[in-house]
């Protein structure tokens, strides 16, 4: 089975969030950087079903070199050899189109994260399956495969869903699709064998500008309302959180 | 692993007290290699995600499995091998980044004292000492943790003074084996070991011997676990052994050699126990930093008080100074290992030389690690307030858990004065020249002080002449105890000790300024701003500490005009720049709040 498992290089989850630049360019002074943690529940599965059916997993990652610890990251979790295609990856169009890119080399399963957790804008999985003209499915919270086919249970409004598809695909995946792995010292060793190529992006011309972000506003002090006093509560809510 | 700067200056044990070293010269953390970092965020993760939520069952001790299970899943991820080379199962890593692992997972509390014991004095002396089938038939398994180790040195009546354990080893009429009888004591996972390595005394040998003793070979039982002030989840036992039947090819090493095996596997579990106080120290300061945030009093967090500041402060600069102290010697002993292999020495005799051959830096940086530590538990507890007197919040633990580090691996008071016994018996040897320069220091004493000297440009100029005099101060010192009460001094053990402290805080102090300094070479000095402000702040407590105890040893053997001459030279050779140290220990938490987290590596 072939697998290609596709990584975000995004900051920690209990990094600071800061702008530099009139508010248009993330500081990454000081941060630190991991494999998208939905990337690395699909990357853990991966391994696993090698593991278990033998094949081979490609990880790819649409960044600059700056994402190179990362990426050997994944090979010392057990990924075999690793493709970054040079280039920023802040347009979703434009990382489905590397993705799909390199998939067209065919690929039986193609992982991902249901999201990343830098943009968050959760498409790169369907728009990969859209170019490719194949399934995608997400969230995918179990993953089977017996020869041909895929067996999987899909998160779905207050319940889940089991669906089965035959190969090839893309899946958005999250836990508890498989136990999160922590590189061994033997994978760590390794990962510096193992392949990590470098190839240029190809058309895709980015399709969104970038005006500016803003962070979300400083959490307010609580005020505590003793029980008695629900009119009070109500005024409140009406006339200082205008929510009401 | 890669080995950084190649081209260095070959350097002695001992020798910083003597010669200049320059930045160039010494390995910081802020070179770790990726994969140094990758391997440090597993033991990290590890300890995160599979220690800390066991914590409180661990030292529950109600589960006998628990720790040992524990260590099989480090294990599987290799922990255990680190320092085993790769033909028995291990990965042959370099003497630094095992002791990067060791301080990574020095946070994981008790824990970490069971997996050092193992991969430390539990499976060093055979990896050093065992012959080929010795390693062969055990390092694979003691790589893999399938075989957990132990060390049994300590008995009721032999610890400081180990080569006076009463455990006997006879050999059999038949002389195929050895029957050992005896009791050992603060036998660190004996509940649980497969393999102990036994030091025993056959017939009326002056010296100990040292045999690999398997469970299974039989009469070997323990006493119920010691109940103990801290580390309480690490499984500590007495350990009997009756007529326990120990094949003769299970000596290790030769008859007699055991007391050296017993020291040279204490001097690497020195040094990797300062590592592991760091990592100690660096978990109580995350925790305080965040905490110190939360806290509200006064309208405001705690955190933004200059008292709390103070404190946060003064525990970065401590940690900063014993973290180069710690690597620095960590990368002179994997150059001097590469040096002894490079001249066709082999390398587990090689790895000892180079150890031995830092075998003062080793026992130094055990008491600075350690009492450095313990400084940080104490004002983690602080921060915390009445919930750091809880057994609800991390810093009780932690307090009761780090006061072990000031007794285990030689206490604190025998590492002070190894310190200067190793430093004299080398100097007595003509391996290191004290006596010129001790002798320079007299003749500056008696001459006009020099005022001149102030063109040294460099950012931490005042701190370099700082060190400079700070050597002449213990030469001055030491030379004079030397010359003064001769072979009587080993008995003065408050003087030696006094003498270590003044050593200690040089080699720490010029470690922080020797680090700094090439993290300004590197980047710049803006961007070493915290740095050097560390530096000062560490700069101002050295030399109190070094005055302090200077002070001390010249009252005890000195009177007349040669103690006031000497207090005189003391005086000038410990005059340090001022500096608003408020507003440097302010900077230092200010950052560190920011980054919420020990932010120099």
């Amino acid at each position: 089975m072939k697998i290609l498992v596709c990584i975000t290089h995004v900051p920690d989850t209990t990094s600071k969030i800061a702008f530099t630049d009139n508010n248009t360019k993330f500081d990454s002074s000081g941060v630190q950087y991991i494999i998208g943690p939905y990337d690395d529940y699909a990357l853990a599965r991966a391994v696993e079903l090698k593991e278990a059916h033998g094949g081979s997993v490609t990880v790819l990652n649409v960044g600059t070199a700056e994402s190179e610890p990362t990426i050997r990251k994944a090979l010392a979790i057990g990924a075999d050899e690793a493709i970054r295609v040079n280039a920023e990856p802040t347009d979703s169009f434009f990382v489905a189109s590397q993705i799909a890119e390199v998939a067209k080399e065919g690929y039986d399963l193609i992982l991902m994260g249901r999201e990343s957790i830098d943009f968050n804008s959760g498409v790169v999985h369907a728009l990969v399956g859209e170019m490719l003209g194949i399934v995608s499915v997400s969230p995918v919270m179990r993953l089977e495969v017996e020869g041909n086919t895929a067996t999987m249970d899909r998160e779905i409004e207050g319940g889940k869903q089991t669906i089965q598809i035959d190969l090839p695909f893309v899946a958005g995946c999250q836990e508890p699709i498989a136990e999160w792995k922590i590189p061994n010292m033997r994978g760590i060793m390794t990962a510096r064998t193992k392949p990590l190529n470098v190839v240029e992006p190809v058309g895709g011309e980015k399709q969104v500008k970038l005006v500016d972000y803003e962070l979300p506003a400083a959490k307010g002090a609580v005020k505590i309302v003793a029980q008695e006093e629900v009119n009070e509560l109500v005024k409140m809510l009406q006339n200082e959180a205008k929510v009401l | 692993m890669e080995t950084l700067n190649k081209e260095k200056k070959a350097i002695k044990g001992g020798e910083f007290l003597i010669s200049e070293t320059s930045p160039q010269d010494v390995f910081t953390p802020e070179q770790w290699s990726e994969e140094q970092k990758m391997i440090a965020q597993t033991c990290t993760d590890f300890v995160e995600h599979e220690v800390y939520p066991k914590v409180e069952e661990l030292d529950a001790m109600k589960d006998p499995k628990l720790m040992p299970n524990l260590l099989d899943k480090s294990g599987e991820l290799g922990l255990l091998g680190t320092s085993i080379p790769e033909q028995y199962g291990g990965f042959g890593m370099d003497f630094n980044t095992s002791m990067l692992i060791a301080e990574k997972v020095g946070a994981g509390y008790s824990f970490a004292v069971a997996l050092s014991a193992h991969t430390g004095i539990g499976t060093l002396p055979i990896l050093y000492y065992g012959n080929e089938e010795q390693k062969a038939k055990y390092l694979p398994k003691l790589a893999t943790g399938e075989w957990k180790a132990s060390y049994c040195l300590t008995e009721p009546d032999s610890g400081s003074d180990a080569n006076s354990g009463k455990t006997k080893a006879d050999l059999t009429p038949d002389g195929k084996h050895y029957l050992i009888n005896g009791q050992k004591m603060w036998i660190t996972n004996g509940g649980f070991a497969d393999v102990f390595i036994v030091f025993a005394k056959i017939e009326d040998d002056k010296n100990l011997t040292a045999f690999i003793v398997e469970k299974g070979f039989g009469g070997v039982t323990m006493n119920e676990e010691e109940k103990k002030m801290g580390i309480k989840g690490s499984s500590t036992r007495q350990i009997f052994f009756n007529d326990c039947k120990v094949p003769v090819e299970n000596m290790l090493s030769e008859r007699e050699n055991g007391f050296k095996i017993a020291l040279n596997i204490l001097n690497i579990g020195r040094i990797k126990l300062a590592s592991a106080t760091l990592g100690a120290a660096k978990g109580v300061i995350k925790n305080a930093l965040n905490y110190s945030q939360e806290r509200k009093q006064f309208g405001k967090s705690i955190a933004e008080f200059g008292a709390i500041k103070h404190k946060l402060g003064e525990m970065m600069a401590r940690v900063y100074a014993s973290e180069a102290a710690t690597y620095r010697a960590g990368q002179n002993i994997d150059d001097a290992y590469d040096a002894l292999v490079a001249g066709g020495m082999e390398e587990g005799e090689a790895k000892l030389k180079a150890v031995e051959e830092f075998a003062i830096e080793c026992a130094m940086l055990k008491v600075h690690g350690s009492e450095t530590l313990d400084f940080v538990v104490d004002e983690g507890v602080q921060v915390y307030g009445g919930m750091g007197y809880s057994a609800d919040a991390p810093m009780e633990r932690a307090y009761r858990d780090s006061r072990i580090n000031r007794i285990f691996e030689g206490t604190n008071e025998i590492n002070r004065m190894l310190t200067i016994d190793m430093l004299l018996k080398r100097a007595l040897k003509g391996k290191l020249d004290l006596m010129s320069p001790a002798m320079a220091v007299a003749k500056e004493l008696t001459s006009i002080p020099d005022f001149g000297g102030d063109d040294d440009e460099r950012v931490l100029a005042a701190e370099h002449k700082l060190i400079k005099n700070l050597k002449k101060a213990g030469l001055m010192i030491a030379g004079a105890a030397v010359q003064k009460l001769m072979a009587t001094l080993k008995d003065e053990q408050e003087i030696l000790m006094n003498l270590a402290d003044m050593l200690i805080q040089v080699y720490a102090l010029e470690s922080a300024v020797l680090r700094t300094e090439r993290i300004i070479e590197s980047e710049g000095v803006e961007a070493a701003k915290v740095h050097i402000e560390m530096v000062k702040v560490y700069a101002h407590y050295a030399v109190d500490e070094a005055t302090k105890a200077g002070k001390q040893a010249i009252y005890a053997f000195a009177e007349g005009d040669e103690m006031r001459m000497m207090l005189m030279g003391l005086k000038r050779y410990t005059k340090v720049q001022p500096h608003n140290l408020k507003v440097a220990r302010r900077t230092i938490a200010d950052y560190c709040l920011d980054k919420g987290d020990y932010p120099f590596n």
